[in-house]
């Protein structure tokens, strides 16, 4: 067949075996973190913003991990935080994969000078690092959570733009596309029907990847106080708040790391995952 | 019907010129031919003979990434094609004129089902409703011979052999019975048996439809019995034509015989429908 596999196969073989277990787990992850999640305020054994005297308090039957410095529960407070951090994560990501198909699709299939004019500028934000360009525009915007969204939504299109222009600029010129077109089917239809279906494992597996890079520019832009405003708890607000007392109560730092870890991790593990599982399964 | 003294297609003058990166080149240099009604007309040449953008120059359809400049005039049924809005175009295509591709493996989308394909089609031009478009793509694959064609609705592309799929693509085709039907190449990616069973359908078609057929091959046994009038196309210039079996007995360019000569037997296939 001359479907021209988008992504490069790595290892053929045992490759889509590895991704569906790997794909499994990236699942089973995200389904226990989504879970948590959701469920949060049910789940969380304290409120996440009431003080306590009881500060900087190791493990105990009451606060498991111990509380912050000023006798907040950490474990609720990484419950509630997460929700914050994934809520910023998931929709950022949402927009950024809404608005990098639209461009990258419109790019790559009309081509010409529209093709120009949209990845030129897109360049522009391309050649900032990502953390800089997030900090300039949270810093000029204010740090309040849609502009997080909207801050790092723009930092991530071009990216997706580029991942799905690529190969629009080959299926394009498939066999089945000039079928198409020569039956009479529109080129709005050709792009969407017939063009943006091949497209979508290279998409899948590079929405997986900025949602794991979201999280860390997330917890990076909170833990450098341009996150989400205080009380309300997040976790790289709440690993800046807690280094200072990383000796005397390591829990208070080892609890929001470890959240940020596994959360990245989930999305990784899924993207390869993804990646060898659609390699093979894409005939 | 038409009538008999204006042809159903009337080419004149026809050119196209690419340019592809900065370099121009002239690959039809202004031809001109008629197909009539319900005529069968062959295109014969080699590989850049410019037989098969003389066939897209009709449908005004050129190659993704390249710039073609049409000249001359394409009348089709008293309309000037080549000053149409792409609009209208677009209604043209499929309704009135359609084609069918050279690699039928890759010329269905992989991840549409056959039936889906054939509906979109089907809804496009006529405006019938989902239901009568199912109900029309299931007769179609019947009427091109796919058997179990209620079941075979829903299959994807891949579940289809490569002789199959032609059929599923000359279905589409035909889905809006169009009067001229275009076939660029339609057998030369299948097996000799297949070839034959192809060219059948097509006549057989050509026939309960009342379709112009418009055949294009590097082939003269492809041509042979299936059409009634044959351009020979060397570099972009119609050298001879002429009823196929005069050709066939008084070939008078140097260039029709040699590609006479590169037959090896002339066997007419698909005479027999």
């Amino acid at each position: 067949m001359a479907n021209v596999p988008i992504m490069v196969a790595s290892n053929p073989g045992g490759s889509a075996r590895r991704g569906r277990l790997l794909l499994f787990i990236g699942l089973a992850m995200l389904v226990s973190m989504l879970v948590v999640t959701i469920f949060g305020p049910q789940i969380a054994p304290h409120s996440a913003i009431a003080f306590s005297p009881d500060s900087l308090a190791g493990p105990s039957a009451e606060h498991w991990l111990g509380t912050d410095s000023i006798g907040r529960d950490v474990l609720s407070r990484l419950i509630i935080g997460g929700r914050t951090t994934l809520l910023i994560t998931f929709v950022a990501v949402s927009l950024a994969v809404a608005a990098g198909l639209v461009l990258g699709l419109t790019s790559g299939y009309v081509g010409g000078l529209t093709d120009e004019i949209i990845m030129r500028a897109l360049d522009v934000i391309f050649a900032f690092p990502v953390f800089l360009l997030a900090i300039a525009v949270v810093a000029a915007l204010g740090p309040t959570v849609p502009n997080l969204i909207l801050t790092i939504a723009i930092v991530y299109t071009p990216t997706m733009a580029r991942v799905v222009r690529g190969p629009v600029l080959s299926v394009k010129r498939w066999d089945h596309v000039e079928a198409a077109r020569s039956v009479g089917v529109g080129e709005f239809q050709i792009a969407t029907r017939h063009v943006l279906p091949m497209v979508i494992s290279p998409i899948l597996v590079q929405t997986s990847l900025t949602l794991a890079n979201t999280i860390f520019t997330v917890t990076a832009l909170s833990f450098l106080g341009i996150g989400p405003p205080p009380p309300d708890p997040n976790w790289g607000g709440m690993l800046s708040e807690a280094r200072q007392f990383m000796e005397l109560a390591p829990l208070t730092v080892i609890g929001p790391a470890t959240a940020i870890v596994f959360a990245t991790l989930t999305f990784i593990v899924l993207a390869n995952g993804l990646r060898e599982w659609l390699d093979v399964g894409n005939r | 019907m038409a009538e008999a003294a204006s042809p159903l297609l009337q080419v004149r003058g026809l050119s196209a010129q690419f340019t592809t990166a900065g370099r121009v080149s002239q690959v039809v240099n202004g031809i001109s031919f008629d197909v009539a009604a319900g005529e069968a007309v062959g295109f014969v040449g080699e590989s850049g003979s410019g037989k098969s953008v003389t066939a897209r120059a009709v449908m005004r359809l050129a190659p993704e990434g390249s710039s073609v400049a049409l000249g001359g005039s394409v009348l089709y049924d008293g309309q000037e094609l080549l000053q149409l809005p792409e609009a209208a175009m677009r209604d043209i295509r499929g309704r009135r004129i359609a084609m069918v591709f050279q690699d039928p493996m890759s010329s269905l989308n992989p991840v549409m089902t056959v039936g889906a394909q054939i509906d979109d089609i089907v809804r496009r031009h006529t405006g019938l409703s989902r239901q009568q478009a199912r109900q029309r793509s299931i007769e179609l694959l019947d009427l091109v011979g796919i058997r179990d064609a209620a079941r075979r609705v829903d299959d994807h592309p891949h579940q289809f052999s490569g002789g199959m799929r032609q059929r599923v693509l000359i279905a589409i085709a035909v889905s809006c019975e169009p009067q001229l039907l275009i076939a660029d190449e339609p057998t030369t990616a299948l097996d000799v048996t297949v070839q034959a069973q192809i060219l059948r359908l097509l006549m057989r078609l050509r026939q309960d439809l009342g379709m112009a057929l418009m055949l294009i091959s590097h082939d003269f046994g492809v041509i042979a019995g299936m059409v009634e009038r044959v351009h020979v196309m060397l570099e972009g210039d119609i050298v001879e034509d002429g009823p196929i079996d005069e050709i066939f007995a008084r070939p008078q360019h140097a260039y029709t015989r040699a590609l006479l000569d590169a037959v090896p037997r002339l066997v007419p296939v698909g005479g027999a429908a």
